[in-house]
């Protein structure tokens, strides 16, 4: 009854702690400080350089130390009148979809490691892509009630508008993969990141109309500019999260910041071909390492391959920065024109050209 | 193996179904609601039917029921009528209820309790995945579920016409 495979279960280990420690201990703390540096360059400010060890203050990098201190010895509050249950629940619903997205997410192929197939996903699930749809799709829940429990009009008004901006971009997101799955007939992340070997194959390219909705859908989903209406701080103080200090709101903080890493990933993966070089496939990578033996030519391609994934990551998070810093904040009319008027009936115009386009190839 | 996750899982259910019935904010009961889906799609995955267990998540908890949290924030905007009014005195209404429990929970005890069960068929290495559900759907059931996409077209315009009619008045 008990037979575990004990290398399987050792692998699986690793690479769920490889990606707790990119998401929850990397990106998450680095990007507080890269959008505080980008606003600055992109403002002509000198930005984040206050925070100093004896005089040393390695471009403001301490301040990722100063805030953590900050959020963990910080009072943490609970209004009067607020739901005391749901209130310090929101939070954890919220962060949690955050990171259990990264469980189908690949981040290389599959590489013959010391006579093991080593798949670098933590769980190649037949339906990995509704997967992460299903997922994102539970943050409501915590954006929602964080708002409803705070008892305050202005955290109601922002959780009301995220629940239903996030309905709204989720149908149009939900008929952008459509298109995906139709062009690479799996819903795999695995298999669709193998399908994109050569450049022509890309997503960007057999779905560029689909790129852009994804990607507008997608933000618009983790509420960034220009999609902040929920905490529009010029209109309703904070929004939702209004009524949250210390490290409850840290961990709003945090889930948006891993949600950009979740977006890039899945952006990278099912439009700009995952973890794959143009130009080089994998066999001509292997036979320029072929002397170092199967295994070291493996170890190096994977570490190649996982080092070119996570560069393309940091380019989406990078263009997810810009675009923050660009727009200004659509009118909450504007965004739900936009998403069901505009986005909704080209999502399925491409659905329908998508159909066309096979059936004419085939 | 299976059991192991089973038992707990389903507890988790139960419990959570008895907090939807008893809990008295209409918030608390639609969480625990939200939470008995996620046990349920979690039973579904231990069958091996990976889609219906996503499913379930994507259509029942993320979308039918953030509608129903929105309706409930949208209804509870004063705070002040957080608990349910219940229903008393209703003596039909009890009785009628207590005869559906009995005979479920008569029936329940009949099958489970009646003798041995056939040991199941070994499943097919694709039972519930997304290409299996699909192709059984589009060809074997084809008519159901092209029946199934007309009623559900006729409601959804059924909802537009009186919403309309509402709104131009």
């Amino acid at each position: 009854m008990f037979d575990i495979n004990w290398i399987e279960l050792f692998v699986t280990l690793v690479k769920i702690g490889f990606i707790l420690f990119v998401t929850v201990g990397f990106f998450a703390p680095i990007l507080t400080w890269v959008e505080r540096k980008q606003s600055a360059i992109m403002q002509d400010r000198i930005g984040a350089n206050r925070a100093d060890i004896m005089g040393f203050t390695a471009l403001g990098l301490f301040h990722i130390l100063a805030d953590g201190l900050k959020m963990f010895t910080k009072e943490d509050f609970i209004p009067d009148g607020a739901n005391r249950v749901l209130h310090t629940m929101s939070p954890i619903i919220a962060l949690i979809p955050a990171i259990v997205t990264f469980a189908v997410v690949p981040f290389g192929g599959v590489y013959d490691l010391f006579g093991v197939k080593v798949n670098l996903v933590v769980s190649d699930l037949d339906v990995g892509l509704l997967f992460v749809f299903a997922i994102a799709s539970l943050a409501t829940y915590g954006y929602a009630i964080a708002g409803w429990s705070s008892n305050n009009n202005w955290s109601l008004l922002g959780s009301l508008r995220v629940a239903s901006q996030m309905i709204s971009y989720e149908v149009t997101m939900g008929l952008t993969i459509v298109g995906v799955l139709m062009v690479y007939g799996t819903m795999k992340l695995t298999e669709i990141g193998a399908a994109q070997e050569s450049l022509w194959m890309w997503g960007i390219f057999l779905q560029p109309v689909g790129f852009f909705m994804f990607f507008a859908a997608s933000i618009a989903e983790n509420k960034r500019i220009p999609f902040d209406n929920p905490e529009a701080e010029s209109e309703l103080v904070a929004g939702y999260f209004t009524e949250y200090s210390g490290l409850k709101f840290g961990m709003f903080f945090m889930a948006e910041f891993i949600e950009m890493v979740t977006i890039a990933a899945i952006v990278t993966i099912l439009f700009f071909g995952a973890w794959h070089i143009p130009f080089l496939t994998t066999e001509t990578l292997l036979s320029w390492f072929h002397i170092l033996g199967t295994t070291g030519a493996n170890l190096i391609v994977m570490l190649i391959h996982v080092g070119v994934f996570f560069a393309k990551v940091i380019f989406f998070i990078w263009f997810q920065m810009t675009i923050r810093w660009t727009l200004p904040r659509f009118r909450y009319d504007q965004i739900m024109k936009l998403g069901w008027k505009i986005l909704l009936p080209l999502s399925l115009a491409n659905i329908l050209v998508t159909g066309i386009v096979i059936l004419a190839v085939k | 193996m299976e059991l192991l996750i089973f038992y707990p899982i389903g507890t988790l259910c139960v419990f959570l179904a008895l907090g939807v019935v008893l809990n008295k904010s209409p918030i608390g009961s639609a969480m625990c609601l939200i939470g008995m889906m996620l046990g349920l799609a979690a039973v579904f995955a231990i069958q091996h039917a990976h889609f219906i267990a996503i499913l379930q998540v994507i259509i029942y908890a993320g979308a039918i029921m953030v509608l129903f949290m929105f309706v409930i924030m949208l209804l509870n905007l004063k705070g002040d009528d957080t608990v349910w009014k219940t229903r008393e005195g209703n003596t039909l209404l009890t009785g009628l209820g207590a005869v559906l429990v009995v005979g479920i929970l008569y029936k329940m005890t009949e099958i489970t309790g009646g003798g041995e069960f056939d040991s199941p068929t070994p499943i097919q290495e694709t039972f519930g995945t997304t290409v299996k559900v699909g192709t059984t759907l589009f060809t074997d059931f084809v008519l159901p579920f092209e029946v199934a996409s007309i009623l559900l077209l006729a409601a959804m315009i059924g909802a537009v016409v009186l919403a309309k009619s509402k709104m131009d008045d």
